[in-house]
């Protein structure tokens, strides 16, 4: 029977399992009927729905909803919806079936009311999306896979230690504002900042979604992070920490995006830096700014989503991916190209979209705060994110030289998937107040200023304009076939090194004892062989009449014995 | 057979689309003068702040981040050389199923 109460994340859990067992275009129908079918169910669900179960003498909650779940969920529908679509020609049980399964891990972490449930979906999220990796089936996405599904479980144990440590310090499991004051709370600040690619234990991220089927990327860019975001937002909002890892996350992978040709890196670092903008605004913490984190992981799920397929897109057909490699494929795929600029527009926040209504109420609540320092990092990023997200994926995949490849739009489901992004950039930058409606807060903002409208496009065309002078001077790095250095050296390089060396030296010190050992053995071995070889002592052939007089001996001992004690035997006897 | 012409093979075409865009930048740097705007931060009511701002941050964003290949790049197959080795050793037969 249909109730509001069914939680948000069982019906794509069936969806899983039904598209399990179907394949072909049945398959297609069911997903996006599932999806769709969940998303109806969501928009008919209520603000203020708690169920609460208990359990070892906790309060669980394993279904809550509020104003700041719904938006997640709603936008993660929106994700999902076009993650299927766009992978519809895909024939891989595998992806299909993790896709939904992480997709309602998702979902059931934005609407989990306690940390357990919440732990739960959070190694869900973890072991599901590995698969969408993995489904490349090759090596270096195996490794790939294997390090981000060590770094997600490790997250995942990290909050369960930490919600063990709050909850015997609290006696509460609610997932609600923690805050830093005790040691649970910093341990599950970690956890999530671990899967919000907090500065350092960002890598798991560059490192694993390029590497992961053209599609399976634009899933993975839409949920992890942002479940992540939203913790954050529920836990630790107006935690000033916060507000310094943001600014840091904004600007460091720019410097990254600049210069890697994996145009997917490219994009998973400019995810970084949109990433902290969100963290950004959760740290300053005021009703503006919170909206403006949430809103921003609303408007980028859809724009990153967008630029992903226009990648996945393009790798699809021509195999290819590199900066170095591509160029000049507007001719042949005019169509994703558009949509892809579409995409670069509204993560750029030109005005009229999506990106311009939502990252400017986080820069415009670090003014009000007086975080200048912070405020000028963030414009000097949003002035980065257009020159790397903006201009170079378009430019580098689409313009550029000509590389030559001539290929063709691909499948019409792809072309749809990123057209419904497209007009959902649009949408959302031309009509506001639809997105703004939805957010936890009403602060009656407006960004279609001309102040804001005039700066920022102040902003972007004289970016733009560096891009050009850049080029033009010859100053622009070239695309090179190449790896640049990050923090995942240390656990890819140093790590091994330094395991490899003590393992090694170990190993030398366990064969070094061995082999006295065996020495010893030997030269034992050797002795004896020396008693009884030929020569030896214990070799030697002695006369019969040696052993004779031994007995002659023996008996006269005895002799001697009974002579001297006649009556020991009588008294025995007696 | 010939290929079509395209748009950008023509440099008359990408000399357009860069005239367009330096005529929209002198336009946003004049407006600057003319709209009436509502500043918050004081170095936000430096003449053209955002322009030179967006412009100075980009050159410097590139010119750090050419720097910084100096230091951090390497060849392509840096990782997969030892990876990838190890991996077809013990168990890379896991992957292609």
């Amino acid at each position: 029977m249909w109730s509001t109460e069914i939680p948000a994340f069982a019906p794509l859990l069936i969806g899983a399992v039904l598209a399990l067992f179907t394949r072909g275009w049945l398959r297609g129908i069911v997903t996006l009927g599932v999806i769709l079918a969940s998303g109806w169910h969501l928009l008919q669900v209520p603000e203020g729905i708690t169920v609460s179960v208990s359990f070892l003498g906790y309060d669980l909650v394993p279904y809550r909803v509020d104003k700041l779940s719904l938006i997640f969920g709603y936008v993660f529908h929106i994700a999902a919806l076009i993650g299927v679509i766009f992978a519809l020609h895909v024939k891989d049980t595998v992806q299909q079936v993790a896709a939904l399964v992480y997709a309602a891990a998702a979902l059931g972490a934005v609407f989990a009311g306690d940390l357990l449930t919440l732990f739960v979906c959070w190694e869900l999220l973890a072991v599901s999306s590995v698969f969408l990796i993995w489904a490349r089936r090759t090596q270096r996405s195996y490794l790939a896979g294997l390090r981000y599904l060590i770094i997600q479980v490790l997250s995942g144990v990290i909050l369960l230690a930490g919600l063990l440590v709050h909850a015997s310090a609290t006696g509460s499991l609610a997932f609600d504002y923690i805050g830093l004051e005790g040691s649970g709370g910093w341990l599950i600040f970690l956890a999530f900042g671990i899967k919000a690619c907090f500065p350092l234990l960002h890598n798991w991220l560059t490192d694993a979604y390029p590497e992961a089927t053209p599609t399976g990327t634009v899933f993975l860019s839409a949920f992890t992070t942002k479940v992540a975001v939203y913790a954050l937002a529920r836990s630790f909002p107006g935690t000033e920490l916060l507000v310094f890892i943001g600014a840091a996350m904004t600007c460091f992978p720019i410097f990254f995006a600049v210069i890697e040709n994996d145009l997917r890196r490219v994009l998973a670092y400019s995810l970084i830096n949109q990433v902290g903008f969100m963290i950004c605004g959760i740290g300053i913490g005021t009703a503006l700014s919170i909206n403006g984190a949430v809103s921003h992981a609303f408007n980028d799920i859809i724009f990153k989503g967008l630029l992903f397929m226009s990648m996945g897109a393009v790798l699809h057909m021509t195999g290819r991916i590199n900066g170095s490699d591509l160029g000049g494929l507007y001719k042949s795929m005019p169509k994703t190209a558009a949509l892809c600029i579409v995409g670069a527009a509204s993560i750029s926040a030109f005005p009229l979209f999506s990106g311009f209504v939502s990252k400017s109420m986080v820069m415009a609540a670090a003014l009000e705060e007086g975080y200048d320092w912070v405020w000028l990092m963030l414009l000097f990023a949003s002035a980065g994110v257009f020159h790397h997200a903006g201009i170079k994926i378009p430019y580098f995949a689409f313009f550029s030289h000509d590389s030559g490849i001539r290929t063709t739009e691909p499948p019409a489901n792809m072309l749809t998937a990123m057209t419904i992004a497209a007009v959902l950039c649009i949408a959302i930058g031309v009509y506001p107040h639809w997105l703004y409606q939805l957010l936890p807060f009403d602060t009656g903002y407006n960004p279609y200023d001309a102040t804001h409208v005039l700066t920022q496009t102040q902003l972007l065309f004289f970016s733009a304009l560096a891009f050009v002078w850049l080029n033009l001077q010859k100053l622009y790095p070239p695309e090179l076939h190449s790896v640049n250095l990050d923090a995942e050296w240390l656990y890819r390089r140093l790590f091994p090194r330094i395991i490899g060396a003590g393992f090694s030296r170990i190993w030398q010190i366990d064969r070094d004892f061995r082999g006295w050992f065996l020495a010893r053995i030997h030269g034992l071995l050797e002795y004896l062989a020396h008693l009884h070889y030929p020569g030896g002592r214990a070799s030697v052939t002695r006369p019969t009449g040696h052993m004779v007089i031994w007995v002659a001996v023996l008996l006269a001992v005895y002799l001697w014995l009974l002579l001297s004690f006649p009556n020991a035997d009588t008294a025995i006897g007696h | 057979m010939a290929e079509k012409k395209h748009m950008f093979d023509d440099p008359k075409n990408v000399r357009r689309v860069l005239y367009v865009l330096y005529c929209c930048c002198a336009l946003l740097f004049i407006l600057d003068f003319v709209i009436q705007r509502h500043l918050v931060h004081p170095w936000e009511r430096l003449v053209g702040f955002y322009a030179v701002y967006g412009f100075v941050g980009c050159v410097v964003l590139v010119l750090i981040a050419k720097w910084m290949r100096t230091f951090l790049m390497r060849d392509e197959d840096y990782y997969d050389r030892e990876e990838l080795n190890v991996a077809t050793t013990d168990g890379g037969d896991h992957v292609e199923h």
